[in-house]
């Protein structure tokens, strides 16, 4: 019965595809979106995510986010440097200049100053030059984004001189970073350097980057830093998570992408529920038929779900086949760099295909279950 | 022995089918005592609104009465549970409908194989067997088409081979040649008599058709939910 069934369905070629259609439309947008969203607000967290080898950051009680922050006195270093259990201890500053560019242009730029002696604050990896070009005079190291945002595409941006801050500026190296949430360009320079091309007041250590030394965990290391110092210390996690956390709490992003998640759902109810709706009742005679002819309700509603399960496994695949290659195609633009699809977001567009399925074949199988066998002779 | 031989296919005694329209309960069927034999091509005649199509339903298994009792090869089918009577339908009668209901989409020969693909039996096994019933209502050659590449006496004859392919003891049709003009309704009638009427097997018709009066072995004729004539042909005032 249950290939009966199927050919029913699979016979009835543009309600088919409607429903294939429905569930496809529903799981691509709500993968889709969800994809996006998450790894938007994980970019919240690039800025600790780009200094891998930190295990805990210090900062004024106030500061909340790696762009965020308070500069604290420099002499907060050394108070950090005190701290049993702290296995090395670094300043890093971060800080928003202005750029101007060959062709006139101003833009906004994150200036990122790495600790001198270290240069830990660099991203890991480099994609052209080496880390150690900061040595040379009005060195800086751009990100990727910066470099498609600032130069034509071919055009190599080794040896660029840029005015920042209306400071001279050379570009020596390209840094593979993930970009910021605003994926505003971002340019690594020694922390001295830093100190120059921004100007300020007396304060200008924005964090303290802390490796913790092999006797201690960096949770119980930031509660000693924290005890110690009177500043706030976090580890990478915890950071990580206060960056996604700012971002959900102070921006429309969740609820504008939970409004599209939404609408991707309640589409899909809508164009499957009818199509459905309208499948089962042009075949209302042929299932009276089989009411009559001795087919049990029980094997009704198997055959009413064996319909549904086809729709559902090909129209979400082609839902999640859409996402990725959405994902693929625009990985090579800036804006999606780095975007995955974390696991949780097929099961969780799989649990809404799965809902959406069971809500409107359970509508649909209704009118069968209702149809009177007697209905057939009428 | 001789008791068994004697046993009827279908035996109602005081059959009454009201129904509820509005307010108002309206008595469609008055006690309705009835013996079909087995073997029998029966006809049930009679104006519209009389209750044919109710009285039908009622022998076959898918309408309750509201009172009265119907036994169906000595089965007492209505204090069967709601299973065991569809289980009871789809062993033991077949089903013949005005407008075929074929499953559009399913060839001819798959349409007839319904019954036994719902009696569990493989897809190929069963679709062999319908073959062989098509053959003996002579459209085996329409096998492989779908429903709506046959005319509709064809259609009919795939249906009236899902009706028999799993050999019931007791086949019902309401109006099965209505939707057919004279002639392709006359070849399927004379096909359901020749392949359809066994020895123990009971076909029950329901049928304003008076071109094929002829082929019944007994005709009923029910007046506002009564049966006013029983015999072998047609009463003089019809
Ligand atoms: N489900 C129902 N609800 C209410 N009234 C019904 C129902 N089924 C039948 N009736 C009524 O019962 C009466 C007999 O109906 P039935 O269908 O048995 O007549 P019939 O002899 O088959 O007529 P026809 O030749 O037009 O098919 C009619 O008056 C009809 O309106
Ligand atoms: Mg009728």
């Amino acid at each position: 019965m249950i290939w009966i069934a199927i050919r029913m369905l699979t016979g009835d070629k543009q309600k088919f595809y409607g429903l294939l259609f429905g569930i496809a439309f529903s799981t691509l947008l709500i993968t889709q979106q969800l994809t996006i969203f998450v790894n938007l607000i994980e970019r919240g967290a690039s800025g600790v995510y780009n200094v891998p080898t930190a295990d805990v950051w210090v900062m004024d009680e106030v500061s909340r986010t790696t762009d965020v922050n308070l500069p604290m006195p420099s002499t907060a270093l050394d108070r950090v440097r005190g701290v049993p259990g702290v296995e090395w201890a670094v300043p890093h500053l971060r800080a928003n200049a202005s750029v101007r560019t060959n062709e006139g242009d101003l833009e906004g730029v994150s200036v990122i100053g790495v600790d001198d002696a270290t240069l830990i604050g660099l991203p890991k990896v480099m994609l052209e030059g080496d880390p150690n070009v900061l040595s040379q005079p009005s060195s800086v190291i751009i990100d990727d984004v910066g470099t498609t945002r600032f130069f034509p595409e071919g055009e190599s941006p080794i040896g660029a001189r840029l005015e920042l801050n209306d400071q001279r500026a050379v570009i020596r190296g390209i840094a593979d970073a993930i970009p910021s949430f605003t994926s505003q360009v971002t340019l690594y320079t020694k922390y001295s350097q830093a100190l120059n091309y921004v100007p300020g007041t007396r304060n200008r250590l924005s964090f303290v980057l802390v490796g913790a030394s092999d006797t201690v965990s960096a949770d119980e290391l930031t509660d000693r830093i924290e005890a110690q110092t009177g500043l706030r210390a976090r580890t990478r996690d915890e950071f990580a998570q206060d960056g996604v956390d700012f971002i959900i709490e102070n921006t429309g992003i969740p609820l504008n992408f939970g409004i599209t998640v939404l609408l991707g759902f309640i589409v899909g109810v809508a164009i499957v529920g009818l199509t459905f709706s309208l499948f089962i009742r042009d075949n209302i005679k042929q299932f009276g038929a089989l009411k009559a002819i001795g087919v049990t309700n029980a094997k009704i509603r198997r055959m009413v779900a064996a319909q549904a399960g086809l729709v559902g496994i090909i129209g979400y695949g082609f839902g999640i086949i859409g996402t990725v290659i959405f994902i693929w195609g625009f990985s090579a633009d800036p804006t999606f760099k780095g975007f995955y699809i974390p696991w949780q977001i097929p099961i969780i567009s799989l649990a809404a295909v799965f809902i959406i399925l069971a809500l409107t074949g359970w509508i649909a199988l209704r009118n069968v279950l209702k149809t009177e066998p007697a209905a057939v002779f009428r | 022995m001789s008791d068994q031989v004697k046993q009827p296919a279908i035996r109602t005694r005081g059959v009454i089918r009201d129904f509820k329209a509005g307010q108002q309960t309206i008595r469609v069927l008055h006690g309705i005592d009835l013996d079909v034999c087995p073997g029998e091509l029966t006809y049930l005649v009679g104006e519209s609104g009389s209750g044919k199509t109710t009285m039908i339903s009622i022998m076959c298994g898918i309408l309750w009465p509201t009172e009265g009792e119907v036994e169906v090869f000595g089965t007492d089918i209505y204090s069967l549970t709601d299973t065991e009577l569809v289980n009871f339908r789809l062993q033991n009668i077949g089903f013949i409908f005005q407008q075929y209901n074929l499953i559009p989409s399913i060839d001819a020969a798959s349409n007839a194989a319904v019954p036994l693909i719902a009696q569990g039996m493989g897809r190929k096994e069963a679709r062999a067997r319908a073959v062989k019933m098509l053959e003996k209502l002579n459209i085996a050659d329409q096998a492989d088409k779908l429903p709506n590449q046959l005319s509709g006496g064809q259609q009919q004859r795939v249906a009236i081979a899902r009706a028999l392919v799993h050999e019931p003891r007791l086949v019902v049709c309401d109006e099965p040649t209505a939707a057919l003009d004279a002639k392709s309704g006359r070849r399927v009638m004379d096909l359901l008599r020749e392949v359809g009427v066994a020895e123990d097997r009971s076909v029950i018709i329901v049928t304003h058709d008076n071109r094929i009066f002829d082929l019944a072995d007994r005709i009923l004729v029910l007046e506002d939910g009564r049966i006013t004539h029983d015999g072998t042909e047609m009463p003089e005032d019809h």
